[in-house]
């Protein structure tokens, strides 16, 4: 059976299984019609121009494993970013795990989807929040059409939360093929402050696709910094929609770090509904053997006096293929508006592609809006330079990209996730280097 | 010998005005609407061999399964293309007795172009004395071509003088299954520009449509086709900086260049066509399909400045096919009023060593919309490819827009590419700096605006520059608020 087809029929059964208010049946069926009606994107959408689902699509997923699956902590330790002390909001395959997380419901609520939007306790924000910005779009509408599972994050007014929160979602799928709809929604109110790692980890070779779809609001003031760390089974599809509403004088930042996975999608969109706010988007893609990774990023100045900083660093070998679809839209009542969007990638095989799609929509005159994209190599003086000191070839390769990878990863506020990625990227080059960065 | 305008009057003088306008044309218009049957009635018109009407109809078939794209970024109502006279013998204008008569909007413009006062004339349809008319220059420029075995020569000629050539290269770089409206185009399209320039040529003069042959019957499905054998080099002027009120509405052109090995092409453009009143009423619409392909060391260069039509929908692109191929792209499109313009351009990168370069400047005033559209495709094989693309945008005024759509595909890891675009308006600094110094708001402006234009205007023929500096001015007149 056609994954859509299954997907369509197991709707009823879904939908009976849960309990549930009837404000979120009515999102969720219109999102169900919705869907039914586009299907699954395809590449003659201009959005999917370069990335096909038609691979991923094919497998016969198993859409809700019923089977209660336990790990061990040690197994999957290695996951979490564990020299901090952090909150953990930890789901396996799509079911939330207990014995691994570490919620919270004091001063503010770091706990479940399916919790807040059943108990009368969560009902104000489920419904100031809950689907208000997420796109009609495929992806989305079958995503919400099953929505129950995921992090629920809300952040009252004034605080700042004093260690970050990991967000993570293990796939067990020893059987069969696993798909799965995470749901997230989080709401950082006046002046409050949150970090969040999140990470999806495959632990089987059975091929797994993730949809998921997380909103965030961040109200005036506040300040968000989420880092989405993508190093997954090489047999793991992974369909990321992001979409954040930002206020007056707030500040959001979203690093994105593409290292693993088959077939990787991150829409991330940034809606900017206030003045002086901050967005700021910056990812590192590093990839070989037949991956793929494509950003489609959007930025929607809606007001004046707003700034965006998009930075997007990639580097392919092997036959891997990057895409870096990038918007950015100015109102006409944006002026003074600050736009900046940078790509810059390096192609390390001839097999591997790139395609970048930078564009620009702007309404409003008064604007400072650029962006560049450059496509080259590893500079081969510098390289020879670090040879005829020593530095033996590969080491020398791996020190030039880090180097070209470093404008993003000093962004990142987190030491220990500076660290790790620094880890994982060594690791993915092959080399063992010994210096902090 | 050169020839100067003496010679030229002296030669009017002493021979008898031989060719007029449109002397063997009879007037007939075919009745509206298109099918296969008004295709082989054009082909018959022109009295065209028959594998020409095969490769006609051919494309009329193509084109009745396509359907018409939607993927620029215009707005507009479609041409209903049941409702057009495919055929019509060029329309006789109201001749006028002097320029008194003319619009004396159109003869101010024309001033303040410097054009001369005969060129005048004759642009405005008034009856001149002294013939400076443009059969004559051509004809004789016609024979200095001819010494030199360059052939320039309306296409509807070269398909009966010289078939051979028209049957090789008609269609080999924008086939007839192109898009829509080449496929019209290919189906329909009445007259145009052959051009052929033998080994080892070079052309000693800039071939233009100021002297074009015959003036009649090119207008609204033009078909050229310029052919650069080894070794020559041609550079190719088409427009005019003069406002042309066309009335046709649609206009589907499709320009085909070919660059055999270590040949050069300059094809400069100067688009100038009616944009519809401050209302965004009528206008033309220029949907045009340009293309050229570059054999080994061979160098294709665009250069347009586009300030006309309402709608403009137009990617003058490069196939760099051969080895150490160049191909160039250098744009100023301006948008007024209510204008839209979707232009851009295409590298397609096959060959080792290729170069391209892409320069477009968009200024949108009014209640314009102006986007740049292009993709650099650097093909696996395409070993050592380099681009450098810059798109600049000026906005004047917050009811324009301006947008960029660049498409950057690589597939080989030898490639550099650069792709840097812009947004900004004119900084009240600078205009406060030249208001200080006596120049007023309006002058100053468009001294900004010849700066941001200079990298394009730069690489236009000498005589195209001036007047394509002007025209930009008065484009943008009145947009400042």
């Amino acid at each position: 059976m056609e994954l859509k087809d299954k997907l369509l029929s197991s709707y009823v059964a879904f939908e009976n299984d849960i309990d549930t208010n009837s404000d979120i049946h009515e999102i969720r069926s219109k999102a169900f019609k919705n869907f039914e009606s586009l299907g699954f994107p395809t590449k003659k959408l201009e959005a999917w121009k370069y990335t096909s689902l038609n691979s991923v699509l094919k497998q016969d997923y198993s859409l809700f494993p019923n089977k209660e699956n336990a790990i061990e902590l040690a197994d999957v330790r290695k996951y979490f970013i564990h020299d901090i002390d952090a909150y953990k909001l930890v789901f396996i395959d799509g079911k939330y795990s207990s014995f691994l997380s570490e919620t919270t419901h004091d001063t503010f609520d770091v706990c479940l989807m399916s919790a807040a939007l059943t108990k009368p306790k969560y009902k104000a924000v489920i419904e100031n929040y809950f689907n208000k910005i997420a796109k009609e779009d495929n992806l989305t509408s079958l995503n919400t059409a099953f929505a129950n599972e995921g992090a629920y994050i809300y952040i009252p007014e004034n605080v700042e939360v004093e260690k970050p929160i990991q967000i993570i979602n293990f796939t067990t799928g020893s059987e069969a093929a696993t798909m799965l709809q995470p749901r997230n929604l989080i709401v950082v109110e006046k002046n409050a402050h949150v970090q969040i790692i999140e990470r999806h980890q495959s632990l089987t070779s059975n091929p797994v696709l993730t949809n998921s779809v997380t909103e965030v609001f961040a109200a005036k003031d506040a300040t968000v910094d989420i880092y989405k760390i993508q190093n997954d089974d090489e047999k793991a599809s992974l369909v990321d929609n992001s979409y954040i509403e930002q206020k007056s004088n707030s500040i959001v930042s979203v690093h994105t770090f593409s290292f693993g996975g088959n077939i990787t999608r991150n829409n991330l969109n940034f809606y900017q509904r206030g003045e002086h706010i901050d967005s700021i988007l910056k990812g590192i893609t590093i990839l070989d053997g037949k991956q793929h990774v494509d950003h489609n990023t959007l930025v929607h100045h809606i007001e004046p006096n707003c700034e965006s900083h998009q930075d997007y660093k990639g580097i392919y070998d092997a036959r891997s293929t990057g895409v870096f679809n990038g918007k950015v839209v100015v109102n006409k009542e944006a002026q003074k508006t600050n736009a900046y969007q940078k790509n810059n990638n390096v192609l390390l095989s001839d097999k591997a592609t790139v395609n970048a799609k930078p564009q620009l929509e702007i309404f409003a005159d008064d604007v400072k809006c650029s962006h560049g994209c450059t496509i080259g190599q590893l500079d081969d003086e510098a390289l020879f330079y670090m040879q005829q000191r020593g530095i033996p070839k590969k080491e020398g390769k791996a020190l030039l990209m880090f180097a070209f990878a470093n404008t993003v990863l000093e962004s990142v506020k987190i030491p220990e996730v500076k660290q790790r990625i620094a880890k994982i990227i060594a690791k993915k080059l092959g080399v063992d280097i010994g210096f902090d960065l | 010998m050169k020839y100067t305008e003496e010679d030229l009057e002296q030669e009017l003088k002493t021979k008898e005005y031989k060719y007029g306008f449109y002397t063997d044309i009879e007037s007939e218009t075919f009745a509206k609407g298109l099918s296969e049957d008004v295709v082989i009635a054009i082909s018959k018109k022109k009295n065209e061999p028959q594998w020409m009407t095969d490769w006609r109809l051919e494309a009329y078939r193509v084109w009745e399964k396509m359907e018409e794209p939607e993927w620029a970024n215009v707005h507009y109502t479609k041409p209903n293309f049941q409702d057009i006279a495919y055929y019509s013998a060029p329309k006789e204008k109201p001749k006028l007795n002097s320029l008194d008569e003319v619009d004396p909007e159109l003869l101010d413009t024309f001033k303040r172009l410097g054009i001369s006062l005969d060129e005048q004339k004759k642009l405005a349809n008034v009856a001149v004395d002294i013939v400076m008319d443009s059969v004559s220059v051509a004809t004789t420029f016609k024979k200095t071509l001819g010494e030199k075995g360059i052939i320039f020569m309306p296409i509807s000629e070269a398909i009966q003088e010289h078939p051979e050539l028209v049957k090789k290269y008609l269609g080999t770089v924008v086939p007839t299954t192109d898009n829509f409206y080449a496929a019209l185009n290919s189906a329909v399209f009445s007259d145009g520009s052959f051009c052929y320039i033998p080994k080892g040529v070079k052309c000693p003069m800039e071939l233009s449509t100021y002297f074009r042959i015959n003036e009649g019957g090119t207008g609204q499905f033009e078909r050229t086709l310029v052919v650069a054998d080894k070794g020559s080099y041609v550079s190719y002027l088409e427009g005019c900086t003069a406002p042309s009120r066309d009335e046709n509405q649609l206009h589907a052109a499709v320009v085909e260049l070919i660059a055999l090995d270590d040949s050069e092409i300059k094809y400069s453009t100067v688009q100038n066509w009616y944009p519809g009143n401050k209302e965004g009423k009528g206008g033309v619409f220029n949907f045009v399909t340009k293309r050229g392909i570059c054999e080994n060391n061979a160098k294709i260069s665009w250069t347009q400045v586009e300030t006309g039509s309402a709608v403009t929908w137009k990617y003058p692109s490069c196939i760099l096919k051969g080895n150490n191929s160049v191909g160039e792209f250098y744009s100023i499109a301006v948008t007024n009023n209510h204008q839209q313009a979707d232009t851009g351009t295409k590298m397609i990168h096959l060959g080792k060593n290729t170069k391209s370069t892409i320069i477009s400047k968009g200024i949108s005033a009014g209640k314009s919309q102006n986007s740049y559209r292009g993709l650099v495709q650097i093909n696996a094989r395409a070993e050592n490819a380099r681009n450098f693309s810059q798109c600049d945008s000026l906005l004047m005024g917050n009811e324009c827009g301006a947008h960029t759509f660049p498409y950057i595909e690589v597939k080989n890891k030898s490639a550099q590419i650069e792709h840097e675009a812009t947004t900004s308006k004119i900084g009240e600094e600078q205009l406060f700096y030249c208001n200080q110094r006596g120049i007023d708001t309006e002058k100053a402006i468009a001294l900004i605006v010849n700066g941001f234009s200079k990298e394009v205007l730069n690489n236009l023929p000498m005589e195209f520059a001036v007047e394509a500096q002007k025209l930009l001015e008065i484009s943008l007149e009145g947009s400042v608020g």
